[in-house]
């Protein structure tokens, strides 16, 4: 047995086998065949093996995701079994005497260049659909397992370098009970996933994909941040006793599902959900989520090889408002760039992504794809109560500029005869320093701030959160941090509008009794989080928390204010 | 030998889903089975072949079987042009 020690980034434990979603090594030789009939017939029994492979992988297909999406793999299936493709492959193997990996290899790309040379859009991607079906065919030549995700049919752990959304958006969530990743931190999409789909995850091993081999059994310890491989029968007992206590825990706080939340001297705050897709509406009613703090829009982009249409957008917008009933939605704006590409975008590569051309700013420029969303948002605004937020707004221009062309649309609408709504709230996330710092001038204009601590804090400590070696900078109770916090929230005070925050620290234990103190309004974070942060501010006085938070600002480090924190809450 | 001239009528012409289904059924036949298209012939079973000819709306195309089945294949390929709306 083998113990690894990652980082804690979703709460719980899951033991299952593993299931490892790691490409396998297709690299081979070329080498002279003498006898050429059996070659011939090991090939045609790799295309058999594909073709079976491919036949359940598309009825598994219509089945979860219809027949439309299904239709890529009738036209896998036809490439694999073209005679004008095979027939030259079976000749090469039989006139040059090489393997069948070289013959297919040879032949397949030169389909590829030819159909790569067309002017014809279409035609240029059936280029990777032969890519795709030759993969598969050398993985049966070569006798190794190419990774199929969507066709996971029992309860498995998930390991991976890491998760990329299209990874995510294929993955059956039904049968995924775990995560453990090489890489990633606790704001890392493969953590932010794990949470929304409320299964545990460790993820930031460095090593799960050299330690775990398939069908190892292994525990995620989603709580202590640790992944045990092959565990003795006493660690594994063990492990469904502390699940059982986890479990009894979370029903105790899921009596607290239809309270309010107010701490101990009766101050009501909004504890509110962050959500990715109408999926996960159910978590946040079942964990009593007062509303929707921040409904990250680029999955609805993501996973798929061109942008979705406006009535797409329209309705996924429309099921959040719905299935939230009257209660508050804020839906980001496109937030795109940084960690999260859109291959069929084609924006060239950045050295710095996280400071590059994202979010607002990508928006601002490429204004059809701006303008379809902002359609979609405003048509669905009439079926509950829906907030838009920009992202990445640097500059009041930034804002008055997105906030111009939402104008444009919406009388544009009005104009064609569209019903409206006339109460939508209009805000701006807060994680550029320079917007924190001219929060004062901002809140004059905005209706509402949501601080989005993840890039905040990078921003702040010029500290890149993906990379491992400065994560230690990563300090969301650094006062520096605290005071940034306090500045915006002052702000929105101080002309009426309200201020909340939707990044990990919102949820976080000891970011709370501080938040509560300094007078956050609104706390989104993860579903599972919120009745844990709501028995916990049950206890809070807020009275005390405000000399608690006007003590931290002023304090020199960290590690005083975790202290003084602990102090005052134990 | 039978064989028949279509017009093209599917504003997509002959790829993605339509081109599956013309190969789809074409490869149910034993017969040798053409597509001809602007002098260009291809194996109308081929995935590949019939992209590759990259026909639009309006083409005039030509379908040609020979075999035992062929009389058959070519009441099959035209009676599903026709269903499908793609060319007549």
């Amino acid at each position: 047995m083998t113990f690894l020690q990652g980082i804690a980034a979703s709460n719980g434990i899951a033991i299952a086998k593993a299931y490892r979603l790691v490409e396998p090594n297709l690299t081979f030789e070329t080498q002279t065949i003498e006898d050429t009939a059996s070659e011939v017939s090991r090939f045609r029994e790799a295309i058999a093996k594909s073709k079976a492979e491919l036949e359940a992988i598309r009825d598994r297909a219509k089945v979860d995701l219809g027949a439309d999406k299904a239709a890529i793999f009738e036209a896998h299936l036809l490439v694999l079994t073209d005679p004008e493709l095979n027939g030259p492959i079976e000749d090469k193997i039989q006139s040059d005497k090489v393997n069948a990996e070289a013959a297919l290899k040879d032949t397949a790309d030169m389909f590829v260049t030819m159909f790569e040379q067309m002017d014809n859009e279409y035609m240029k991607e059936r280029a990777a659909d032969i890519r795709d079906v030759t993969k598969r065919v050398l993985s049966h030549l070569l006798g190794v397992q190419l990774v199929n995700p969507s066709m996971i049919a029992e309860e498995v752990i998930i390991v991976a370098e890491d998760l990329t959304p299209s990874d995510t958006a294929q993955l059956n969530r039904q049968y995924v009970l775990g995560f453990t990743t090489d890489i990633g931190g606790r704001t890392s999409h493969s953590a932010i996933m794990a949470r929304s789909m409320e299964i545990p995850a460790v993820v930031g091993t460095k090593t799960a994909t050299e330690e775990i081999n398939n069908g190892d059994l292994v525990i995620v310890d989603g709580l202590k941040g640790e992944v045990h491989i092959n565990p003795t029968p006493e660690l594994v007992e063990e492990y469904r006793n502390i699940h059982q206590q986890f479990e009894a825990q979370k029903s105790e706080w899921a009596k607290l599902v239809n309270e309010k939340t107010v701490s101990a001297d009766d101050h009501h705050v909004e504890l509110a959900a962050n959500i990715g897709t109408p999926n996960d509406l159910k978590g946040v009613i079942e964990n009593g989520g007062e509303g929707v703090g921040l409904y990250r829009t680029e999955f609805l982009y993501m996973g798929r090889d061109q942008l979705p249409t406006e009535e797409e957008q329209f309705e996924a917008y429309k099921a959040v408002l719905e299935g939230m009933k009257d209660k508050p939605v804020v839906v980001r704006t496109l937030d795109i760039g940084g960690d999260k590409e859109l291959p069929y975008l084609q924006l060239p590569k950045e050295l710095n992504p996280f400071l590059g051309f994202r979010a607002i700013r990508l928006c601002l420029e490429e204004q059809d794809i701006f303008r379809t969303q902002l359609r979609a948002l405003l048509r669905a605004s009439t079926y509950g109560s829906l907030k838009i937020m920009f992202p990445m707004i640097a500059t009041l221009d930034e804002f008055r500029e997105a906030k111009a062309i939402l104008e444009d649309e919406r009388q544009k609408l009005i104009a064609a005869g569209q019903k409206v709504s006339d109460s939508i709230e209009l805000g701006i996330m807060v994680e550029i320093p320079s917007t924190a710092i001219l929060a004062d001038q901002f809140a004059k204009e905005v209706d509402f701030f949501s601080i989005g601590t993840n890039d905040l804090i990078q921003y702040t400590m010029a500290a890149d959160r993906m990379n491992q070696r400065v994560s230690y900078l990563y300090q969301p109770y650094s006062p520096s941090i605290l005071r940034l916090v306090k500045m915006v929230i002052d702000a929105a005070h101080a002309e009426g509008k309200w201020a909340g925050m939707c990044g990990e620290m919102a949820g976080d234990e000891t970011a709370i009794p501080l938040l509560l103190g300094l007078g956050l309004d609104e706390f989104s974070m993860s579903a599972t989080s919120i009745l844990k942060a709501r028995s916990q501010i049950k206890k809070l006085r807020k009275a005390d928390m405000e000399k608690l938070a006007n003590q931290v600002l002023n304090m020199q480090t960290t590690d005083q204010v975790i202290e003084a924190v602990n102090a005052a809450t134990k | 030998m039978a064989e028949k001239q279509f017009k093209v009528t599917a504003d997509t012409g002959i790829h993605a889903r339509p081109a599956t289904l013309l190969v789809q059924t074409a490869s149910k036949f034993d017969s040798e089975i053409n597509l001809e298209y602007k002098g260009k012939k291809v194996n109308l079973k081929s995935i590949m072949g019939v992209m590759s000819l990259g026909i639009g709306q309006g083409a005039d195309i030509s379908i040609s079987a020979e075999g035992s089945d062929s009389e058959e294949a070519l009441r099959s390929l035209d009676e599903l042009l026709k269903k499908e709306g793609l060319a007549e």
